[in-house]
């Protein structure tokens, strides 16, 4: 059977139950002959969100291109929901990616579609009829508080407003993964916990797999820290000093995956690399 | 060092007519999958054909002005100046009417698609729409390269009536002529060979002009920077590939039918 065929029959996430939501073996990538990754392998299990660190430009938003199948690597496997999507021919990727979320580092919002054909972008590819497609855009866009937002065009709003609308187009299909590219960047602390509040929701009521790069700690240990309330619709701390046993880190550091385990490794590791970026 | 830099542009160079080919071919090859992006399609052939009706129509008017003046001046040296019309039409409809309409559209849609292909490379648009499941060749190339064409092959036929019209013009009331021996003038001459050619060759202009106005944009580098130099690259490559293939459509038809 070909690849087409399973993914005709039945949702990517389903075709192969027991592979990780993403795994990448031995992968590298260079541009321009610079070496960015080197020998990367990880995996994210399914119902688990990876928290990925590292300096700036060190390849974190490459990883998630290559997780995405929008750039191949240089060598090394990579398979989403079993999928080897570095060799898988595009067509087949669109399909794949059906299941996929992906919120870009700028938003990369439609500039020309407005806020409501910007979220409803894949229903409107599907054909869902245009009084759906408005009920299920303005629900989505409650998740993220800006329903109010509908007709505006994407330079009409601020920084933060934009990086949420493209996180109510990334969560609207309900996809099985997310992939977060610094969410939270250029925010204020206000702003990136409501965002922060949000993925921790995606995590806990929907229990989507997540792979999430970000910069800054505080947040990414708020997600470790914290848990969603679906009573009182809002984060809470969990007790007793927990962390969430799902969230666990991934770091890199010049070209390389130098860590991979718990938030209690994390902190407790004698890395002097991970020691100074956590200080 | 020399040899290792001239190695490196000619592979650069292969690579580049690779990448245009494999471009033109699929996003071509997806005119017959689904789905179909009609709305996009009638959007471009609107944005292209009829946002460019006045540029064409002006310049298509004032070439045919000129030519009738300035063969006039030359056919009355040997007393032929009742030949103006077959002149005027010979020219617009072999010539100038689709090279000159097909470069004043390449100016302002290759360029026009290179921007705004190059745009949404530069801001992660097409990295996004690739993400949200769409092919931004069916939905972005596709259309713009199949309106051009077609709309290049009507805005051609404009030009050459109305550049026919302008000659008629300069001719019965600058020079003097009776109108119906120019208009009768201007076809009677006419083969099936001349119209072929002046047919063709907006189909072909419009590949060209369009294929190269979104391979430009869809490969730009480097920020906003990099979307000025897409765009300019687009309209000097385009102009100059319409020009030199608008010479090789002419030495073929002169091989097929002999004129
Ligand atoms: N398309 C590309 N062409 C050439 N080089 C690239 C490309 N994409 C990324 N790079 C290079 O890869 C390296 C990693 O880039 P990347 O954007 O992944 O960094 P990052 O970790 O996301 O940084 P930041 O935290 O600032 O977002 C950079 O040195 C960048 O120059
Ligand atoms: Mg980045």
């Amino acid at each position: 059977m070909t690849v087409a065929e399973m993914l005709a029959e039945k949702p990517a996430n389903e075709v192969y139950p027991d592979a990780p939501a993403i795994r990448f073996e031995n992968v590298s990538i260079g541009f321009d002959g610079k070496s960015v990754l080197e020998d990367i392998s990880f995996e994210v299990k399914r119902g688990e969100t990876r928290i990925l660190l590292g300096p700036a430009g060190v390849g974190k938003s490459v990883l998630l291109k290559l997780a995405n199948g929008l750039i191949k690597p240089d060598s090394g496997k990579i398979f989403v929901f079993g999928f080897e999507v570095s060799a898988m021919r595009e067509q087949d990727l669109y399909k794949l990616r059906d299941i996929i979320g992906t919120v870009f580092q700028e938003g990369a919002l439609f500039d020309s579609l407005t806020v409501r054909d910007n979220v409803g972008y894949r229903l409107t590819d599907e054909h869902v009829p245009e009084a759906e497609i408005t009920e299920r855009v303005t629900e989505a866009l409650r998740f993220v508080e800006l329903e109010h937002t509908l007709d505006k065009l994407p330079s009409q709003l601020s920084g933060g407003m934009r990086r949420r609308v493209a996180i109510a187009r990334a969560i609207i299909t309900k996809p099985s993964l997310l992939l977060y590219d610094s969410p939270t960047g250029g925010l204020d602390p206000i702003t990136s916990t409501t965002i922060i509040e949000l993925v921790v929701k995606q995590r806990d009521v929907y229990k989507t797999s997540a792979l999430l790069v970000t910069h800054r700690l505080q947040d990414a240990f708020t997600m470790v820290s914290h848990q969603f309330n679906k009573e009182t619709n809002s984060m809470e701390p969990l007790p007793d000093h927990q962390n969430d046993p799902k969230t666990s880190f991934l770091v890199l550091h010049q070209c390389r995956l130098v860590f991979d385990g718990s938030t209690h490794d994390l902190v407790a590791s004698d890395d002097p690399f991970i020691k100074e970026y956590l200080s | 060092m020399p040899i290792a830099s001239l190695d490196t542009t000619a592979k650069k160079g292969v690579a580049a007519v690779q990448d245009y080919s494999l471009l033109s071919a699929r996003a071509l090859g997806n005119l017959f999958r689904r789905p179909f992006y009609y709305a996009d399609l009638v959007n471009q052939a609107d944005l292209i054909g009829v946002g460019s009706l006045p540029i064409v129509i002006l310049t298509g008017f004032f070439l045919g002005g000129a030519l009738a003046l300035q063969s006039s001046a030359t056919l009355s040296q040997f007393g032929a100046a009742a030949f103006t019309g077959q002149l005027v039409s010979f020219s617009m409809i072999k010539e100038i009417g689709p090279v000159i309409t097909a470069l004043m559209v390449s100016g302002r849609n290759a360029s026009g698609m290179a921007s705004e292909l190059g745009s949404m490379v530069v801001t992660e648009q097409i990295d996004a729409m690739r993400a949200l499941g769409t092919d931004p060749l069916k939905k972005l190339v596709m259309p713009r390269i199949v309106s051009t064409i077609v709309m290049l092959f009507f805005l051609t036929i404009l030009s050459d009536a109305v550049g026919i019209l302008g000659g008629g013009c300069v001719a019965v009331f600058m020079l003097g002529q009776d109108a119906s021996q120019y208009l009768h003038n201007a076809y009677q001459s006419l083969r099936f060979a001349d119209i072929a050619q002046g047919l063709i060759k907006p189909l072909i202009f419009g590949f060209v002009l369009s294929t190269i106005g979104c391979y430009y944009g869809m490969n730009t580098r480097g920020g906003t920077q990099g979307v000025g130099r897409a765009t300019t690259q687009a309209v000097v490559v385009s102009s100059v590939l319409i020009i030199a293939s608008d010479f090789i459509i002419i030495r073929l038809m002169i091989g097929l039918f002999g004129r």
